[in-house]
């Protein structure tokens, strides 16, 4: 069934919208067209690939593309694809490639940004006019990339927004856990989780700022972490597990009051003024490092900016205070690949790094009862969604008529304004030309 | 303990998770006890790497009531496990320890579906309270850095 841009925007209401926009493979093509070649999305972080020909492959929607360090330690991002008959040039997760791209099929090799070393036996081409083809200008640069704070952005289509404008305020959540470096520097480490969820990429999108949802689906997991550490005998240290588990059962009026705050253009973040990472104890002789590396006030300005999900438009979304990443990577309408990236805050003691990754360990992993709790909600989702009853998906909590006019706002922190939000960006670039 | 009982006692470990019977499973471990499933192939550091599992005896615990709640939505119906291992071999004795390799096939299934994992378990075991108890259980699957569905049980 093919779909036009038109009847697609229709699917999604001020307050409410049809499940096709979740399982329709006709819909999901469009978005991959529209929505991910329109907008910025992330493909990885520069400390993956210091030295020049490092690489790293991954996919802008569903396109692959392969990120590179340049020649001149510049970053570049090609479609993953070799020109002459289409073969995936650079296969591994991460690699070195050296000075060239060479392609495993007929050995075409490629400079790191893309355009034709050489090729056997080039008399062949001689007189075929081969110069004019499109296989001779190389493995296609994505035209626009940008690198903030290490965190590498690429937008597919040739023209259109520029990156400050799409992302605006919501780079202050990147900004936030860089700055928990007392250098200003953060590396990806400690190894990629990745959790293949069989749902729709936005019911994660959406889920990372539904506060309604933690106390109920999450009350086995952090209900019993909870349970299990009353019966601990008294004085029992701690424990670093059940600090990360129990916030997650607060009440009602904690995640009202914490606030979510949205951006234009699809983004905003849970946590405006307190968040379920606000009360972790604190890692000896890391505040005194941010004091002597930034002065008191900002030093505590940086550690209280507790937000918990910044949910980045259109599929990644950033833990600040615990140095967590994670990108929903679209599959298909019914699947998506989830991978969470743990950063270490270089410069601060390694017992940063250990809470960050047992937090990633026991919230998003293929083995972490959080994650259980929540992907069985999307999955019996994605299933009953198929039944033609009652098409249409509620998002109209705390919803006010005129918000739409309001570009930025913070709200009560249990309103679904920010998946709206998402939604009017989808919407919006339903109608931009795919690239 | 000898090797017959070191043996023994890691098929009857994993009989033990097959039937389901938890809280006997986690009697199992001493109290400094550590379930172990790396997530790199030949990975050595727990703490500074990620994993799929490094649970304390408190994180096993919490684990296995989660498993028994009339709350846990994502065990209504519940999973069922069975694992197939080959005969262990000791490997090694060192200062009381014993460890034990043994290579297994581990089926998990709920619903409709049924996943096949497989993997080598080695065991670090010591004697408390006159009888074997496990100090370490390190699970490592072949294909431990591929994406998962959910893992819910225990391999
Ligand atoms: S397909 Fe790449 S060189 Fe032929
Ligand atoms: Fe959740």
């Amino acid at each position: 069934m093919t779909r036009d841009l038109a009847t697609v925007r229709d699917l999604v209401r001020e307050t409410e919208v049809h499940r096709d926009v979740y399982t329709s493979p006709a819909v999901f093509d469009l978005e991959m067209k529209h929505v991910f070649g329109n907008a910025w999305v992330y493909v990885g972080h520069a400390s993956q690939i210091p030295a020049m020909g490092d690489f790293t492959t991954t996919t802008i929607g569903t396109t692959p593309v392969v990120m590179v360090r340049q020649g001149n330690g510049a970053i570049g991002v090609l479609i993953n694809r070799c020109p002459h008959k289409g073969t995936r040039v650079a296969n591994e997760p991460c690699g070195n490639a050296g000075r060239f791209f060479r392609c495993p099929y007929h050995a075409w090799s490629f400079r790191l940004d893309g355009t034709v070393a050489a090729i056997p036996l080039p008399g062949g081409y001689e007189n075929t006019g081969f110069k004019d083809s499109t296989a001779a200008q190389g493995m296609t640069p994505v035209g626009h990339v940008h690198v903030y704070r290490d965190f590498v952005f690429a937008r597919l289509a040739e023209s259109g927004i520029g990156f400050e404008d799409f992302f605006g305020e919501g780079l202050s959540s990147i900004d936030n856990m860089v700055d928990r470096s007392p250098v200003g520097k953060l590396e990806v480490v400690g190894g990629v989780l990745r959790y293949l969820h069989k749902c729709n990429y936005k019911m994660l999108m959406e889920n990372l700022t539904d506060t309604c949802h933690p106390m109920v689906a999450h009350e086995s997991s952090a209900g019993t972490a909870v349970n299990v550490w009353k019966t601990m005998p008294e004085g029992t240290p701690r424990h670093p597990a059940v600090e990360i588990y129990a916030p997650f059962m607060s009440s009602y009026q904690f995640y009202e009051a914490m606030g979510i705050r949205v951006w234009p253009n699809g983004h905003g973040h849970t946590g405006v003024s307190h968040s379920i990472h606000s009360d972790y104890s604190a890692i000896p002789g890391y505040f005194e490092q941010m004091v002597a590396a930034y002065g008191e006030e900002r030093a505590k300005s940086i550690l209280d900016t507790a937000r918990h999900n910044t949910a980045y438009f259109p599929n990644m979304t950033v833990k600040g205070p615990i140095q967590t990443l994670r990108l929903f990577k679209p599959v298909a309408a019914d699947r998506t690949m989830v991978e969470s990236w743990t950063f270490r805050l270089v410069g601060a003691p390694d017992r940063l790094l250990e809470r960050t990754l047992m937090y990633s360990r026991l919230i998003n992993a293929p083995t972490s009862p959080v994650g259980h709790d929540d992907l069985e909600m999307y999955e019996r989702a994605q299933d009953a969604l198929h039944a033609d009853a009652n098409p249409w998906i509620n998002m109209q909590r705390l919803y006010d008529p005129g918000e739409e006019a309001q570009a930025s706002a913070v709200a009560n922190g249990t309103t679904e304004w920010q998946m709206r939000n998402q939604f009017r960006a989808w919407k919006a670039l339903m109608r931009e030309a795919a690239p | 303990m000898t090797d017959h009982e070191a043996i023994a006692f890691v098929l009857h470990e994993a009989r033990l998770i097959d039937e389901q019977r938890l809280d006997e499973w986690l009697d199992l471990f001493t109290e400094d006890g550590r379930y172990w499933m790396p997530l790199e192939m030949g990975q050595t550091d727990p703490i500074l790497h990620n994993s799929l599992f490094y649970d304390d005896k408190i994180l096993l615990r919490i684990r296995i009531e989660r498993l028994k709640g009339a709350k846990t939505y994502s065990q209504k119906p519940k999973s069922r496990c069975h694992h197939l291992m080959q005969a262990p071999l000791v490997e090694r004795r060192e200062g009381g320890e014993i460890s034990t390799w043994a290579a297994f096939h581990y089926v998990e299934t709920r619903l409709d579906e049924q996943t096949l994992y497989a993997g080598w378990a080695r065991h670090t075991l010591v004697v408390e309270d006159g009888r074997p108890r496990i100090r370490l259980k390190r699970v490592d699957l072949v294909n431990c850095d591929s994406a998962f569905g959910n893992i819910q049980l225990f391999m």
